[in-house]
């Protein structure tokens, strides 16, 4: 019964990681840019919410409605100003200035807030649970985390696929010489997928603020977790993503099962088997 | 003599080749004579500044091996700290088993190779940005297993024995010469390196990967030997971190802020030139002497002025320096005069 606990809380977990990488993934796919900010990106989402909380006296629903949006909008400007010119510089410039930005993201957040464990307060519904059975029982949180994620996925998707802005989304990522030929602006595009990524961080990031605490410093860790649930699922492939994730929910909670401080190796093990015997990912996506 | 062969000898007399030019002939002298009078520095300065110093010296090699990795193979690494991490615990280890601590740092660098066979079979699966990532999830790896490993310290890390027996003054000094005999020999390999064949195939893949493959170059060897170049120093870099604080600690050694200084230093410096790592890791380690006071804001500002130089300075620090004034401390081009 232990073992059936700890694969459902694995699995609810996976959610969160499926939602720390779908952003990840997006940016990845369409701009091949990997964003070694990107975990520091939701501890900043998670530590504004907390200043706005705590500054206006706002409940912490509307605080959520305001940050998302405000990454959104952070992102496109991120997008246009900083990575769309080292995107001009080449590959390892990208890189450069995504680490670059993670280190001053870590140290500001640090002299602002200093290195405290912080957690934001969801109140009941982040504490409350229901029971399944007698070993079981599953966290209102945990859940809604879940569906949060199946519903951002399904949303991305949806985006992609149906609309016109998503459809030269793809087409861009595709080759964006061609698009660029057919009347997509290229840097609005990539302004707009990074905008999507960003808001997913955020929402990552806060979810993941309201169950457990956080410190400037726990921004990489977030990275890698991510950039394991996108490797594992599959590179270009947002189902592969929350497959990924879930995957690596349930062996890091299984690990703990063994013993606690074999979580996160389990969870590394996963990754590197993954990699030696499937390098393509669980499911790999249409584009490489 | 056919009329071809004449033409050709005759063009060919009419340009000179050569590796280096006037300047640089003059100014090769610099570096020899700049080791000397380091190398003499023990009897000259108090030992606080040599012990400073080991610190420079070690930056300077993890930095020229992260310019060997990323700016001559194109291989981006930000796990390079798992070889730091290893170097560190096999002097440790070594030590343990009554080597003379400054003889198990040659040990340590050809254990880091070891371990950097199966590794690199791992992380070359990965290419570009997700071998950056895929690198230093296996460095999370190694700190993690280690930390396990209850006769190696587990997570408090473990002190150095071997070394009680000689007087501080001395041991200061060697540990000086042996730091600075790893700068030196991490700048000589990459010279040598690259000055000959395999420097040639290596800016090749750098610059077109697929038509360097298609030249006849073994792209997959080229990069592998880069690969475990580079852990052999960042593994001798880690057995000198150890022999310098003596003692180790898992989550100091396996730390990513190891690759966050190689970046630094090589970008501000100049990647792609020998000579950018030498002169980004003094850069580099005057900001950190004269900021220390300023806590986070120094790395706040290291990380501004890396950005700044990844979009704006592409050549870095010896890239202007060079364009103004042609210098080459270490030629590995050619020059052709006509």
């Amino acid at each position: 019964m232990e073992i059936l606990n700890a694969v459902i809380q694995g699995l609810l977990i996976g959610g969160l990681y499926a939602l720390f990488a779908a952003g990840l993934s997006l940016m990845f796919g369409v701009m091949r840019i990997v964003n070694l900010a990107h975990g520091d990106l939701a501890v900043v989402a998670a530590f504004l919410a907390l200043a706005l909380v705590s500054g206006t006296g706002l409940p912490l629903w509307l605080v959520v409605l305001v940050t998302v949006p405000m990454f959104a909008l952070l992102g496109y400007l991120t997008q246009r100003v900083l990575l769309q010119r080292s995107l001009s510089s080449g590959p390892l410039a990208t890189l450069l200035v995504t680490f670059g930005l993670s280190i001053v993201l870590q140290n500001v957040l640090l002299e602002a807030f200093s290195a405290d464990t912080r957690t934001l307060d969801g109140g009941s519904f982040a504490t409350g649970s229901f029971r399944l059975n007698a070993a079981v029982s599953i966290g209102y949180l945990s859940l809604a985390t879940f569906l949060l994620a199946v519903l951002v996925l399904i949303g991305i998707q949806l985006f992609l696929s149906r609309t016109g802005l998503g459809r030269m989304l793809r087409a861009s990522a595709d080759d964006r010489e061609t698009a660029g030929l057919v009347g997509g602006n290229p840097r609005h595009i990539y302004g707009i997928a990074t905008a999507i990524a960003f808001a997913t961080v955020a929402i990552a990031g806060l979810m993941f603020a309201m169950r457990s605490s956080f410190d400037p410093s726990i921004g990489p860790s977030r990275l890698i977790f991510a950039f394991e649930a996108v490797v594992i699922g599959g590179l270009g492939s947002l189902w592969g993503t929350l497959l990924g994730g879930v995957v690596l929910g349930v062996t890091q909670s299984l690990g703990a099962q063994i013993d606690p401080a074999l979580t996160l190796l389990a969870g590394h093990l996963v990754f590197l088997a993954v990699l030696a015997f499937r390098p393509q990912g669980l499911i790999p996506g249409r584009t490489a | 003599m056919s009329l071809s062969a004449a033409l050709t000898s005759r063009a060919a007399a009419a340009v000179d080749v050569r590796r280096a030019g006037r300047s640089a002939t003059v100014s090769a002298l610099m570096p020899l004579a700049a080791v000397v009078v380091l190398a003499a520095l023990p009897f000259l300065v108090y030992a606080g500044v040599t012990d400073t110093l080991v610190n420079l010296f070690v930056l300077i090699a993890l930095a020229s091996m992260w310019n060997l990795l990323a700016g001559f193979g194109g291989l981006v690494s930000v796990g390079q700290q798992a070889y730091i991490g290893i170097g560190a615990y096999s002097v440790i280890a070594f030590a343990g088993q009554g080597v003379q601590p400054y003889l198990a740092i040659l040990l340590a660098a050809l254990t880091s190779v070891i371990f950097a066979v199966p590794t690199s079979w791992l992380a070359f699966r990965l290419r570009g940005d997700y071998f950056a990532v895929g690198t230093w999830v296996i460095a999370e790896v190694y700190r993690l297993v280690v930390v396990r490993v209850d006769s190696l310290g587990g997570a408090s890390g473990k002190g150095l024995t071997g070394l009680a027996g000689i007087d501080q003054t001395l041991r200061g000094a060697l540990t000086y010469w042996v730091a600075l005999g790893l700068a030196f020999a991490s700048i000589a390999t990459c010279y040598l390196l690259l000055r000959g064949r395999l420097g040639l195939s290596l800016m090749a893949v750098r610059d077109e990967e697929t038509a360097a493959g298609s030249a006849g170059i073994d792209v997959r060897r080229a990069k592998y030997l880069v690969y475990l170049v580079a852990a052999a120093g960042c593994g001798a870099a880690g057995g000198v971190i150890t022999v310098s604080s003596l003692s180790v600690n898992p989550d100091a050694v396996f730390s990513v802020q190891w690759s966050a200084y190689m970046i630094f230093i090589v970008v501000i410096g100049g990647i792609g030139f020998i000579e950018g790592p030498l002169l980004g890791a003094v850069v580099f380690f005057a900001l950190q002497q004269f900021l220390a006071d300023y806590g986070s804001w120094y790395l706040v500002l290291l990380g501004a002025i890396g950005m700044a130089a990844a979009l704006w300075l592409p050549g870095g620090l010896w890239g202007v320096m060079r364009d103004r004034t042609g210098l080459s401390l270490f030629p590995v081009g050619y020059h052709v005069r006509l």
